[in-house]
């Protein structure tokens, strides 16, 4: 099997799937081009991640790289989702192939990129640092 | 569940044929050919037969025959035959196309590295060659022409008798790779005047690891594996005995059986075409004629081919696509990248590749889960919802 149970139960039944409304931020990250796009909706209450929505455009482990991250953030602080990594997401799926692990990439970033939006409109400081790129694709960068 | 394979164009079921007539080859005519005892003289007279056998099928004497160990060595030592051969009178011009199989196409980028030149011909929307592009693209050095009898991801059939015309014209020789029309369409070699042709033999039923190259008598052909003196010194190693054996008998039933297995093929291929097209935004990579009877190749736009093929599987259907996560690369299919569908689409591609065991049944089943699958991929697709909301535009009608 190219996947592990763990994956193929996220991105067989994903959990998390939506969209919201009137998120309080929105992260979007990939590139169709590179065949994986990934956005994340918030719905941030007293500094908690209420409730989060993805939808995904990509292969099966790009799906269930969202899926678990959607599921690692949700009910935490916003501090807290800022800190998930593409690494603790490989691990909660127990594993990803090699030539897959930019999929967990893109959801670390995926939620970052929400967690960015949400303090951009409710104009919180943050410290740039904390919201670089880290996954490289000759695509993306174009 | 029941399994449906669909996925023939990248292997296929061995038939019981071809498998019982491979197994003597391990139990009881186990021997040598090159030992002159009993038993390997039987082994050699099974090798004997199998190749007057798929000579007799190819239309070509059975000294045009060497076996190899499949098709992408066939095609690498067609390629090298070819520049070996020019590169002696100083030739060392290549000509090809875009969308070849990577047998051929790593095979070219090694010659290149080696100080050939290579030209490799666009093809059209539907994946053609254009025989006037070889005609112009011949030059006095050109040494090989190499274009494909048919191709493997989107079933466009090259009109390679018309090249090989233009190739002989020219003084140039032709190899053509019909690793997917052997078994599956006629193939002649004398009817299409290629020098040099390779086939494989699990692409019809026969055992893996196992092809041929027909090379045209008289022509020099390199050796790829030095050793001992078997196929007439072209090929060395001991015969894989039941390979060829199994390979000879699968290509002896395909070609029985030509007309009415690409008759019911076709018909099984028409109604999976037509079925699938009803699913909006959704396109035909290939021709609609001069197609493999039995390939299907379609792009969805608005998701990504590998959790389609995913999805299908749990469906017990299996077929492939040419997205990059399927292939473990950045980019999708350098086939459907050259018949101009964009990155973007290209991911969204699924091939089903179907083979006369295929029923109508299956086809009505793949017919409705296709579909489904692509609609439930298109609601959790981002790019899909832009697509809807008009903040991007639709590429596929
Ligand atoms: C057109 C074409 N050429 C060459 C090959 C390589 O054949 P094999 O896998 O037997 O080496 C294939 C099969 O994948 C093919 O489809």
């Amino acid at each position: 099997m190219l996947y592990s149970e763990k994956v193929m139960d996220h991105f067989t039944h994903p959990r998390n799937v939506g969209t919201i409304e009137d998120a309080d931020g929105v992260g979007e990250v990939g590139n169709a081009k590179c065949g994986d796009i990934m956005k994340i909706f918030l719905k941030i209450k007293d500094g908690i991640i209420d409730d989060v929505k993805f939808s995904t455009f990509g292969c099966g482990s790009a799906i269930a790289s969202s899926s678990m991250a959607t599921e690692m953030i949700k009910g935490k602080p916003v501090s807290e989702a800022l800190e998930l990594t593409n690494k603790a997401v490989v691990e909660a799926l127990d594993g990803l192939p090699a030539h897959k692990i930019h999929c967990s990439v893109l959801a670390e970033e995926a939620v970052k990129a929400a967690v960015k939006d949400y303090y951009d409109k409710n104009g919180i400081a943050y410290d740039p640092e904390l919201f670089k790129d880290k996954h490289d694709c000759e695509h993306c960068g174009e | 569940m029941n399994t449906i394979y669909a996925d023939n164009a990248a292997t296929t079921k061995i038939s019981k044929t071809a498998l019982a007539a491979m197994l003597p080859c391990f139990e009881e005519n186990y021997g040598n050919p090159s030992s002159l005892h009993t038993v390997g003289q039987n082994a050699a007279e099974a090798l004997f037969n199998a190749r007057r056998t798929v000579a007799e099928c190819l239309g070509c004497d059975p000294k045009e025959i060497i076996f190899t160990g499949g098709g992408s060595e066939a095609d690498n030592q067609a390629l090298l035959t070819g520049a070996e051969l020019g590169a002696r009178k100083g030739k060392k011009h290549i000509i090809s196309d875009a969308i070849e199989h990577h047998a051929v196409l790593h095979s070219l980028k090694r010659l290149e590295k080696l100080g050939y030149e290579v030209t490799l011909l666009p093809v059209n929307g539907e994946g053609f060659v254009d025989p006037e592009d070889v005609r112009k693209a011949i030059r006095p050095d050109t040494a090989l022409v190499t274009i494909m009898m048919a191709n493997n991801e989107i079933g466009t059939i090259e009109p390679i008798k018309e090249i090989a015309e233009i190739c002989h014209e020219k003084g140039v020789l032709f190899h053509t790779d019909a690793v997917q029309a052997v078994g599956h369409i006629p193939v002649n070699v004398k009817e299409i005047g290629c020098d040099m042709l390779s086939l494989a033999g699990h692409k019809f039923h026969g055992p893996k690891g196992v092809g041929a190259l027909y090379a045209r008598k008289g022509l020099l052909v390199s050796t790829l594996i030095e050793g001992g003196a078997q196929e007439r010194g072209k090929r060395a190693g001991t015969e894989n005995i039941p390979g060829i054996v199994g390979m000879a008998a699968a290509l002896k039933e395909a070609t029985d059986n030509l007309e009415a297995n690409m008759a019911k093929i076709t018909k099984l291929r028409d109604r999976l075409i037509e079925g699938l097209s009803v699913i909006p935004h959704s396109i035909l990579n290939g021709p609609r004629d001069k197609r493999l009877p039995g390939n299907v190749n379609m792009c969805f736009e608005g998701i990504e081919g590998e959790s389609l093929l995913l999805l299908l599987d749990q469906k017990g259907i299996c077929a492939s696509s040419g997205s990059a996560c399927t292939s473990g690369s950045l980019d999708p299919s350098h086939v459907l990248l050259a018949i101009g569908r964009i990155h973007d689409v290209a991911h969204g591609s699924l091939r089903l590749s179907l083979c006369e065991s295929n029923t109508e049944e299956e086809i009505e089943t793949i017919i409705k889960a296709v579909p489904e699958v692509v609609d439930y991929l298109r609601r959790i697709s981002p790019v899909w919802q832009d697509l809807q909301e008009g903040k991007r535009t639709y590429v596929i009608q």
